[in-house]
């Protein structure tokens, strides 16, 4: 549905995106992770065609972004970063206007203007001023102007940003319920929307994809690594030390919630190792209270993977 | 052309849901209205004396040109004030919605980018029309009460179209390139001044220059329908003028995408 080849975009000369490349299927639901200015936004903006990329090639829906943009744009539904509203027109109105310029007229227009109200909860709206609404109502109407037309792809920008909680709830309900019948790219530096909304995610810093896999399998492992946490019954300095001298385990932390006996190891991903912990804790006559392997979590990941970045550069 | 309309209506809606296009037209016609009661004045004040002299001096009293005296004046401040008054209403065009990011809905929809500033040029000379179609109403003073000439008065309205349409694509083009709303204004008055002084210039320079300095000047080519002479020359140096800047508004919206 979405399928991103080499592409890069400069700056004048700064490179906003380097080389990206990444494929997404009818009907998935893509998060797209990164710190802010990570070229996140650059991507999108490309996608729906609101500016050329410098170099590689991007289609949607079998159409080229740059030879067809017509046709592209037709099948794009796009909800930038500020959603596009004019303050001084009514819901409706406004709507209207969206649905018209998308190439949608009359009864079809009436129809779909109103299925759009429905599904985002806006109808109750319709006949306020946007310049009125509260923040929560004008994403929501940001997100009816990227619907109106029936896009087969979504491109979300940041859809939750700004949002209360509850609001943001909604928003990802929606999201949710819209991924089962469109191709949805969302992008945000919020971790668990991804966790919540997406079944695939992309993170990218500094203009380059650093991984890409679903939350869970992101969460389970990273290059070979995982975690476990142990809770053992003795003198904590000492487990400390004999536990990093273990071969295999590269960080030991105390888990600091005042009892001194949970620990965070971080260790190679074999079996073999835990099994050495485990002795290791029983030779020296300490009780082995708990063990149980926890998966890094996805801001650890991001962190991760965004640092590293930084280490290499 | 449909997706034109959609912004011109939208556009147009837009100026008469804000203030703006009130007090601009509030304005405008406050103004010329006081010209037009000074120069209405003056020729009645003249038309008195006149007559008070011929029957002193037992003659016929002696034509007087209302066209000439009060129409003509009356056109020429009124192509001056709307230098004044088009920034205005034209500083919005396009960086509002640069400022407001709704460019970004534009230019995501399936519409090019001609569609969008024909759109927006056309909503803008519609409010202007509005605006100096106000005027009609002095004027029929003058059609009520006396029998002017009707010629010029066509003429004349002709020309301060022409040239607001000129006026209109230059604010345009230079709201397309700024996304601030004040120097879109300003720059739009900026230049429309210097295409009005600059006939001034003209006597200061040698021959060939001063043709061509003096062929610039915005007010040089409207005396003539203010006059009541519809030259296609003139018609063609504010035609030209008005599609050579949409042109470059168009250029200006297309590299917007591309500068990013």
């Amino acid at each position: 549905m979405i399928d991103v080849k080499n592409l890069s975009k400069n700056y004048g000369s700064f490179e906003a995106v380097k080389d990206v490349s990444f494929f997404i299927d009818k009907g998935e639901v893509v998060g797209f992770l990164g710190p802010n200015a990570a070229g996140k936004t650059t991507t999108m903006r490309i996608l729906t065609c609101f500016m050329p990329a410098t170099q590689g090639s991007v289609s949607v829906a079998g159409f080229d972004v740059f030879e067809n943009a017509m046709s592209v744009k037709k099948r794009v539904g796009y909800l930038p970063e500020h959603p596009p509203l004019y303050q001084e027109m009514t819901v409706e109105s406004y709507l209207s206007f969206v649905g018209k310029i998308k190439g949608l007229s009359g009864k079809n227009l009436n129809m779909k203007l109103d299925r759009v109200l429905e599904r985002t909860s806006t109808d109750e709206v319709r006949s306020s001023l946007i310049a009125k609404l509260s923040k929560g109502y004008k994403q929501r109407v940001g997100l009816a102007q990227a619907l109106i037309h029936d896009p087969e792809v979504l491109v979300l920008d940041e859809p939750t940003v700004g949002l209360d909680p509850k609001q943001i709830i909604e928003v990802r309900e929606l999201i949710k319920e819209l991924g089962e019948d469109h191709t949805i790219i969302l992008s945000t530096h919020i971790l668990p929307e991804v966790s919540a909304t997406c079944g695939r995610v992309i993170i990218i810093n500094k203009g380059r994809i650093v991984a890409e896999d679903s939350p869970e399998n992101l969460t389970r492992g990273l290059e070979g690594q995982e975690r476990i946490e142990i809770e053992v019954d003795g003198p904590s300095k000492k487990v400390l030390e004999t536990l990093s001298k273990i071969k295999g385990v590269l960080d030991v932390i105390i888990d600091g919630d005042g009892t001194d006996k949970r620990y965070k190891i971080e260790l190679e991903k074999d079996p073999e190792v835990r099994k050495a912990i485990a002795a290791s804790v029983v030779n020296n006559g300490w009780g082995l209270i708990e063990m149980k392997s926890s998966g890094l979590s996805l801001e650890e990941i991001f962190l991760q993977l965004t640092t590293e970045e930084e280490g290499d550069a | 052309m449909k997706n034109s309309y959609y912004i011109y209506m939208r556009e147009l809606r837009s100026y008469f849901v804000s203030p703006i296009a009130y007090v601009v037209i509030a304005l405008f016609l406050a103004i010329s209205g006081i010209f037009f009661y000074l120069l209405l004045q003056s020729f009645i004040q003249m038309s008195f004396r006149m007559m008070m002299q011929a029957q002193q001096f037992q003659m016929q009293v002696p034509a007087m040109n209302i066209n000439q005296m009060v129409i003509r004046s009356l056109f020429l401040n009124m192509s001056i004030i709307t230098l004044f008054m088009l920034p205005m209403i034209t500083m919005k065009l396009f960086s509002e919605e640069k400022r407001s990011g709704t460019i970004e809905l534009l230019f995501t929809s399936p519409i090019t980018n001609w569609e969008i500033v024909i759109g927006k040029f056309f909503a803008a000379l519609t409010v202007y029309a509005a605006m100096i179609s106000g005027t009609l109403s002095y004027v029929s003073v003058l059609f009520i009460y006396g029998n002017p000439e009707l010629m010029p008065v066509i003429s004349g309205y002709i020309g301060l179209m022409l040239m607001g349409a000129m006026t209109v694509a230059i604010g345009g083009l230079i709201s397309a390139l700024t996304e601030n709303q004040i120097i879109a204004a300003v720059g739009c008055f900026g230049t429309m001044m210097i295409l009005w002084f600059v006939g001034f210039a003209s006597n200061f320079v040698g021959p060939e220059l001063g043709a061509l300095i003096k062929y610039l000047s915005v007010m040089e080519h409207f005396t003539d329908f203010a006059k009541g002479v519809i030259d296609s020359s003139h018609m063609v140096f504010y035609l030209s003028f008005a599609f050579f800047s949409l042109f470059l508004t168009y250029q200006a919206v297309e590299s917007t995408k591309w500068r990013g």
